[in-house]
């Protein structure tokens, strides 16, 4: 699965790993996500970017099973998920890093981690792993991760995840808050994640962090996609028009049609 | 010298209010929830213990672990189903729905065992002998029992909370239901254990109040 990790690759022979089809999600009156389909294959990196209120976090959310959507479906290694309880997403291997790390504050780093392996699924990560992959942690294990700056916060939050053996990691908003340069850093871990097997769906605002990372393109405005593709294939300019919704959108490649997005739908938050 | 006396006796009976408090506290530190039956359900630990007694005739060591069982699994069973209910509709219904508990545990303990007064009889001469310090002090044994029970039970709950797998799923429920889920933990299963610990802590409550004087439905 190593080989995912060149960019610009697509995996796209066999059965998905993680299907969203159509999906509709409402927060009270308004319309968060409307239509949002997509299929992550294994050992991917399946990019989402798209302006604040695009619908990246309510669709990540979705997927973990926090937002209950209106309509649509979900479907998860060849079963529908769509009203499957968060926890029971996360034992069957959909493990998902909060916007905003969640970490529990009055808990040490160590049992932060521990939590995280309290239901775990059998395979390659254990919290010694995780100290190996931040051979920081190991010192300050027992310290509470409220006193950690943001990096170091983020850093925890995506070993919390990883011990629970996902097989596919939802990252949401890695970058919220963060340094480039301690983003770098974390983002460096990506590589040695994909190795062990993991398949990445991540949420992300800085848009050219995640064309460098990602083998896989979606773009959200307002709910709907306005983009799609592999990095390689979309321009500057395409990205930045779906991204922001001026004019109508183009198409990214010939194989991944590309619905445009009405400008009117107003309203997000 | 009386100024000695109402130290020591107050430090003792603040061993037993410290037992009755700390299954409340618990309740409220993890599930946000302002228990208003806690002391009814301490009263039904009481006739528990007289009940389970009657029942099997067992010296009243022995019944206290089984009483302490029973109120936990209770515990257990009451926040997967009426708490619980109350506490998906919002913080302040669990006001209303423990208040009127209150008053369903009240009148069902009336209905069912008069407003007769009962104590627990433990069956040995503990229950009336006391030691002198001095001529003015008297101290009851049972009220020092009691006491370094509350130390066990505090020292024991500190002990769990902080080290075991279910203590720490528990603090980290308090902490954030949601990123508790993320980690595959189900929150409402958490809930029941903590209340059934602290269901477990009235029980030994109850019973201990049962001791020193007497219980009654109202």
């Amino acid at each position: 699965m190593s080989e995912a990790v060149a960019p610009q690759r697509r995996v796209d022979s066999g059965t998905p790993l993680l299907e969203v089809h159509d999906l509709v999600v409402h927060h009270g009156q308004l319309r968060a996500l409307s239509g949002i389909s997509l299929r992550v294959y294994p050992g991917e990196v399946y990019a989402i970017i798209g302006a604040n209120g695009a619908g990246k976090s309510t669709l990540l959310r979705t997927i973990a099973g926090l937002h209950r959507p209106s309509g649509g479906s979900i479907v998860y290694d060849g079963k529908n998920v769509t009203g499957v309880r968060p926890d029971k997403r996360a034992t069957a291997g959909i493990v998902m890093v909060p916007e905003g790390r969640r970490l529990f504050p009055s808990l040490t780093l160590e049992e932060n981690l521990k939590v995280g392996a309290t239901y775990a699924r059998p395979g390659p990560w254990t919290i010694g792993q995780v100290y190996d992959l931040f051979p920081w942690m190991k010192e300050r294990r027992n310290q509470r991760t409220a006193q950690m700056s943001g990096g170091e916060q983020q850093s925890v939050a995506i070993g919390r995840a990883l011990v629970a053996n996902p097989r596919v990691l939802l990252l949401d908003e890695l970058s919220l808050g963060l340094a480039p340069v301690i983003l770098q850093r974390i983002y460096g871990m990506l590589p040695r994640i994909l190795a062990s097997g993991v398949t990445v769906l991540l949420v992300e605002q800085d848009v050219s962090q995640a064309m460098r990372v990602a083998t896989h393109l979606q773009c959200l405005l307002e709910g709907r996609t306005t983009l799609e593709g592999r990095p390689s294939d979309v321009t500057a300019e395409e990205v930045e028009a779906a991204y922001f919704g001026m004019g109508s959108s183009t198409s990214a490649d010939a194989k991944s049609p590309v619905r445009s997005a009405p400008d009117v739908e107003g309203g997000e938050a | 010298m009386a100024w000695v006396n109402a130290v020591i006796q107050g430090i003792l009976t603040g061993g037993l209010y410290a037992l009755f408090a700390c299954g409340l506290s618990l309740m409220f530190g993890v599930m946000k929830v302002v228990n208003l039956a806690h002391g009814d359900l301490a009263t039904v630990a009481g006739y528990v213990g007289v009940g389970v007694i009657a029942a099997t005739h067992v010296p009243f060591l022995w019944s206290v672990p089984i009483v302490v069982a029973i109120m936990a699994v209770l515990g257990y069973v009451l926040q997967r189903s009426l708490l619980q209910a109350a506490i998906s509709r919002g913080e302040l219904i669990t006001l209303i729905v423990t208040f009127g508990l209150s008053i369903v545990i009240e009148n069902g303990l009336l209905q069912f065992f008069t407003a007769n007064t009962r104590g627990i009889g433990t069956g040995s001469s503990l229950i009336s002998a006391s030691f002198s310090i001095g001529s003015q002090i008297t101290i009851a044994w049972l009220d020092v029992v009691i006491f370094g029970l509350a130390i066990v039970v505090l020292l024991g709950l500190q002990y769990f909370l902080s080290g075991s797998k279910y203590g720490r799923l528990i603090r980290a429920v308090a902490d954030d239901r949601e990123a508790a889920q993320l980690s595959g933990a189900d929150y409402r299963h958490v809930f029941g254990i903590a209340a059934g610990v602290a269901f477990a802590t009235v029980a030994l409550a109850g019973n201990s109040y049962g001791m020193t004087t007497v219980i009654d439905a109202t």
